[in-house]
C-alpha cells in the first residue's frame, strides 16, 4: 500500500449506532463545538421518530450492542422519552447532553428507566471546567449552574451521570477536581470521560486548525487491529441527512456515506485530519 | 490461531474463567466440579493478574484435568508483551492493571509462558446435541467486555447466527450472567474464579452446563476457598492492599471504570 493509496478502513461489524436525534440544533453554542451546533443551526434537522426507529431496527438486525443519542441537545427533541424507550428496548443506550434541560420531573423519568430498562442506560453530561468561570468561558454564560443542577437531579434520582470533559487546558483537567465537583453534586461513583479537542468547526477558530502533518498514513493502517482502534471500524452515525462514519464528521464535505444504514456497512475513508486525533489519542466517542 | 474442536457429546461440562493467580480458588473449583460429576472442565483464559505466585496457578492448570483456551492476559504474558491488553481506558484502572501485569510477567516461568502462548484461542464443544463455542471475551475480540446490561437479545441472535453455534460461553468481565433467546440459544458469561463478583461476598463463581434435551441447562455455582491464605500470600508478595480488600469484602476496588452504570451501581465503589 503506497502513501498515495486512498486511506480506507475496513468495516468489521456494527457495535455502536450513533443517532444525531436533534441534528445540529442546540440550546447553546459552545466555542469548541466541532460541528458548530447552536439554536439557529439547522444543517442537520431533528430526526423523525420513524427514521430513528428504522435505524434502530437495522441496528438490531446487524447485531448492534450500543446506541448513543447526540445532537445538538437531545433533550430538545419533543419525543425524546419515546425515542429513549425505543432504543432501550433494543440495546444499551447512552445520551450526550449539556444537562441544562433536565428538571426534577424529567430526572425522575430517566432514573426510573435506568432502574427498570432491560439494558444499560447512561447519561453523559458535558462540562469543560470544574468551576463556573472555566466552564462558562467555553460553553456560555449560565451553563455551569444549569448543568450542575441537571447532574444533581439525575444523581438524586439514582442515575449517576458520566461527566464529559474536553481537554482544552491540561492544567485544569485533573480527575480529582472533576470528581470532587461530582461528589459535591451527590454523585457517589464519579466517572469522567475525557475528550480531545477536534480542530474543526468552531474549535478551529477558538483554538487552532490542524497542521499539515496531522494526518493518518497508509503505514498506520497496517497495524493489525486498526479497525478496532478507530471507532468507525465498528460504528456508524445517522442524521436526518443520511449516514456518516462518525459524529465528528457530519459537516465535512464528502463524508456522507449513503441514505440508509444498511447501505453503509462497508469500508470508509479515514483521510480526514480529525481521524488523526482519534488515532493518536486512542479515542472513541463511546465510553 | 488454533481453534479446538471436540465433538464428544458431553452430558455435563464445567466452565470457569479468570483464575487471576488465585490458586486456592482453582483447587476448590476443580474439586467441586469433579464432585458434581463434570465430564469435562474448561478454563476460558486469563490465568494471571491480581493475585500472587503465578507459577502455582499455571502448575495446577497444567496438572489438573482441565483444558484451557487463551485469554488476553495469557497472550500478553506468553509473548512478553508490554501490558495485559485488558481493554481498560481509565488511567487509574490502567495503573493497577500494570502493577498486576508487571508482577505476573516477572514471576511466570519461561516454560509456563511458552505454554500460555500456545493455548488455543477458542474451542467448539458439544453438550448433548447442542453446539457450544468457548471463547475469552467474545468470539470476535479477545478483550471485548460482554456485560449483561450491554448484551441485548438482538446481538445474542446475531452472534449465535454469525458463529453458527447454539451457545457462546465467555468470561473476561469477571461477573457471571446469561441471556437466552426463547429457543434456548444464548450467551453465558461464566464469570471468574480469581476474585469475587463485586457482590459483597467472598465467593467466586463458575458455571455448569448440562444437556437438558431441547436445550442446555446452566447453573452458576459459588465456590468458597481459603481467602486468608490468599491474602497472606498477596501481602508477602507486596501486592496492593486494594486487591486484598476486594478478596475480603467481595467488592471491587479497582478496574471499575469499564463497568456499565447498571453494574457499577450494584457495587460498593
Amino acid at each position: 500500500m503506497g502513501e498515495d493509496t486512498p486511506l480506507e478502513l475496513p468495516f468489521l461489524y456494527l457495535d455502536t449506532l450513533w443517532l444525531q436525534v436533534t441534528g445540529t440544533v442546540c440550546n447553546i453554542a459552545c466555542l469548541h463545538c466541532f460541528i458548530t451546533c447552536g439554536p439557529k443551526n439547522h444543517t442537520h434537522t431533528m430526526m423523525s421518530t420513524s427514521s430513528v426507529e428504522e435505524a434502530l431496527d437495522t441496528g438490531v438486525s446487524e447485531g448492534m450492542r450500543h446506541v448513543w443519542f447526540t445532537g445538538g441537545e437531545p433533550f430538545l427533541h419533543p419525543d425524546i422519552l419515546q425515542l429513549i424507550d425505543m432504543a432501550l428496548d433494543r440495546g444499551a443506550l447512552g445520551i450526550l447532553t449539556n444537562g441544562m434541560l433536565i428538571d426534577d420531573a424529567l430526572a425522575a423519568q430517566l432514573g426510573e428507566r435506568f432502574r427498570t430498562a432491560k439494558y444499560n442506560f447512561e447519561i453523559r453530561v458535558s462540562l469543560d471546567g470544574a468551576t463556573l468561570e472555566e466552564n462558562d468561558n467555553v460553553r456560555g454564560r449560565g451553563v455551569f449552574d444549569k448543568a450542575c443542577e441537571g447532574i444533581r437531579l439525575l444523581a438524586a434520582h439514582g442515575l449517576e451521570p458520566i461527566l464529559a470533559v474536553t481537554t482544552l487546558d491540561d492544567s485544569q483537567v485533573t480527575q480529582e477536581r472533576f470528581a470532587a465537583l461530582l461528589r459535591s453534586l451527590g454523585v457517589t461513583r464519579p466517572r469522567v470521560k475525557w475528550i480531545p479537542p477536534f480542530r474543526i468547526g468552531r474549535e478551529e477558530r477558538r483554538g487552532r486548525g490542524y497542521e499539515a502533518w496531522e494526518t493518518l498514513t497508509a503505514h498506520d493502517l497496517k497495524e493489525p487491529e486498526a479497525a478496532l482502534k478507530l471507532q468507525c471500524g465498528t460504528s456508524r452515525t445517522v442524521t436526518s441527512q443520511g449516514v456518516f462514519p462518525c459524529p465528528i464528521l457530519i459537516n465535512e464535505p464528502g463524508r456522507l456515506m449513503g441514505g440508509t444504514l444498511a447501505d453503509t456497512l462497508d469500508s470508509n475513508r479515514v483521510d480526514h485530519q480529525a481521524c488523526h486525533t482519534c488515532w493518536v489519542e486512542g479515542f472513541s466517542c463511546s465510553t | 490461531m488454533q481453534h479446538v474442536i471436540d465433538p464428544t457429546p458431553y452430558k455435563k461440562v464445567a466452565l470457569f474463567g479468570g483464575t487471576y493467580n488465585n490458586w486456592s480458588a482453582l483447587e476448590h473449583t476443580v474439586a467441586d466440579a469433579l464432585r458434581r460429576g463434570a465430564e469435562a472442565i474448561w478454563f476460558l483464559g486469563d490465568a494471571g493478574g491480581f493475585g500472587p505466585l503465578p507459577n502455582r496457578t499455571v502448575d495446577l492448570l497444567r496438572s489438573l484435568p482441565v483444558r484451557s483456551i487463551q485469554g488476553n492476559y495469557d497472550d500478553s504474558v506468553g509473548n512478553s508483551k508490554e501490558d495485559c491488553a485488558c481493554g481498560y481506558t481509565d488511567p487509574r484502572d490502567n495503573h493497577f492493571a500494570q502493577i498486576s501485569y508487571d508482577y505476573t510477567l516477572a514471576n511466570t516461568s519461561t516454560d509456563h509462558r511458552t505454554w500460555l502462548a500456545a493455548l488455543p484461542a477458542q474451542a467448539r464443544i458439544q453438550v448433548g446435541a447442542h453446539r457450544v463455542l468457548l471463547c475469552h471475551g467474545s468470539p470476535r475480540q479477545v478483550n471485548e467486555f460482554l456485560w449483561e446490561s450491554t448484551t441485548p437479545l438482538g446481538f445474542v441472535e446475531w452472534l449465535c447466527k454469525t458463529e453458527k453455534t447454539d451457545l457462546i460461553a465467555c468470561t473476561h468481565t469477571g461477573i457471571h450472567w446469561e441471556r437466552r433467546l426463547e429457543d434456548g440459544r444464548g450467551i453465558i458469561n461464566v464469570g471468574a474464579i480469581g476474585r469475587p463478583a463485586n457482590d459483597g461476598t467472598q465467593n467466586v463463581w463458575y458455571a455448569m452446563l448440562e444437556d437438558a434435551g431441547d436445550r442446555v441447562r446452566s447453573t452458576f455455582i459459588p465456590v468458597a476457598y481459603d481467602v486468608t491464605q490468599m491474602s497472606d500470600d498477596m501481602r508477602r508478595e507486596g501486592l496492593p492492599e486494594e486487591f486484598i480488600e476486594t478478596l475480603n469484602t467481595g467488592w471491587w476496588t479497582t478496574c471499575l471504570e469499564v463497568l456499565p452504570g447498571r453494574e457499577r451501581m450494584r457495587g460498593q465503589h
